[in-house]
């Protein structure tokens, strides 16, 4: 009986992390492709870290954080993949969307500021606080951030 | 104070450097917030809470790499870089460096 339970806590957990999981998934890369179309007139650039720059007045540094966190489906999922090897299709998503919201967060703030460019962008990626045993990808936070410039 | 993370500050000229200046934080998780976290473990998605924390302690290290500059007598730090490393199970530490300069 009890372990029947244990079955039914499993299956619930799956299915909730897999249709909540995806439902989540699509609303989060139906508002990134939107914001990224709307923000397309600033170039982001990973060079110019050393002169000559774009003729510039002012500069700023710009910083976007996300900390974005795997759902149960995908924790099962990329547990089941490691027996095969092979792409983990569940978490290069995960790490796609992360870095995609850091760099429009980024963006955002430097359009605001009134930037006609951001040179330099650099991100990073670490893994936040998940050293537990085997659910080590918890949660991962990305940071991007470069130079805005404006004229 | 500017910041940049590129060689220099565009349409300035460095007049002095005072070499590497550095600021670090490290923060503990909060209790209640990785009861939270943990039933985002199960729907995925942002974990809002994580993100501003994460957010506030860069910035507390960002105002202390400002203040070290700010003793020196620089006006500018440049080539800014960050790093996070997480410590121990429960804490992370964030990590801002850059060089002081002072720009004209």
């Amino acid at each position: 009986m009890g372990s029947f339970l244990e079955i039914l806590i499993f299956l619930g957990l799956l299915a909730l992390g897999y249709f909540a999981g995806h439902y989540f998934e699509r609303k989060h890369y139906k508002s990134i492709r939107l914001r990224e179309s709307q923000t397309l007139h600033i170039p982001l650039i990973t060079v110019g870290a050393k002169p000559p720059w774009p003729n510039a007045k002012e500069a700023k540094l710009f910083i976007g954080g996300v900390v974005i966190s795997t759902d149960y489906f995908k924790t099962i999922s990329a547990g089941l993949r490691n027996l095969v090897g092979g792409r983990v299709m569940a978490y290069e998503t995960l790490l796609d969307r992360g870095r995609r919201e850091a760099l429009l967060r980024m963006k955002e703030q430097a359009i605001e500021w009134g930037a006609t460019q951001i040179l330099n962008v650099r991100l990073e990626t670490a893994s936040i606080w998940g050293a537990e045993g085997k659910q080590s990808v918890g949660s991962v936070e990305v940071i991007a951030y470069g130079t805005g410039i404006k004229e | 104070m500017i910041l940049t993370n590129i060689e220099g500050v565009p349409g300035k000229t460095i007049v002095e450097h005072f070499g590497i200046v550095q600021g670090s934080t490290v923060r503990a998780k909060h209790v209640g917030k990785d009861i939270m976290a943990g039933f985002k473990n199960i729907i995925g998605g942002e974990i809002k809470s994580y993100t501003e924390l994460l957010n506030e302690s860069r910035q507390e290290a960002i105002e202390r790499m400002v203040k070290q500059a700010d003793t020196l007598g620089a006006n500018a730090i440049i080539n800014v870089r960050f790093a996070t490393s997480s410590i121990t199970q429960g804490a992370a530490e964030l990590f801002a460096y850059g060089t002081a300069v002072r720009v004209e």
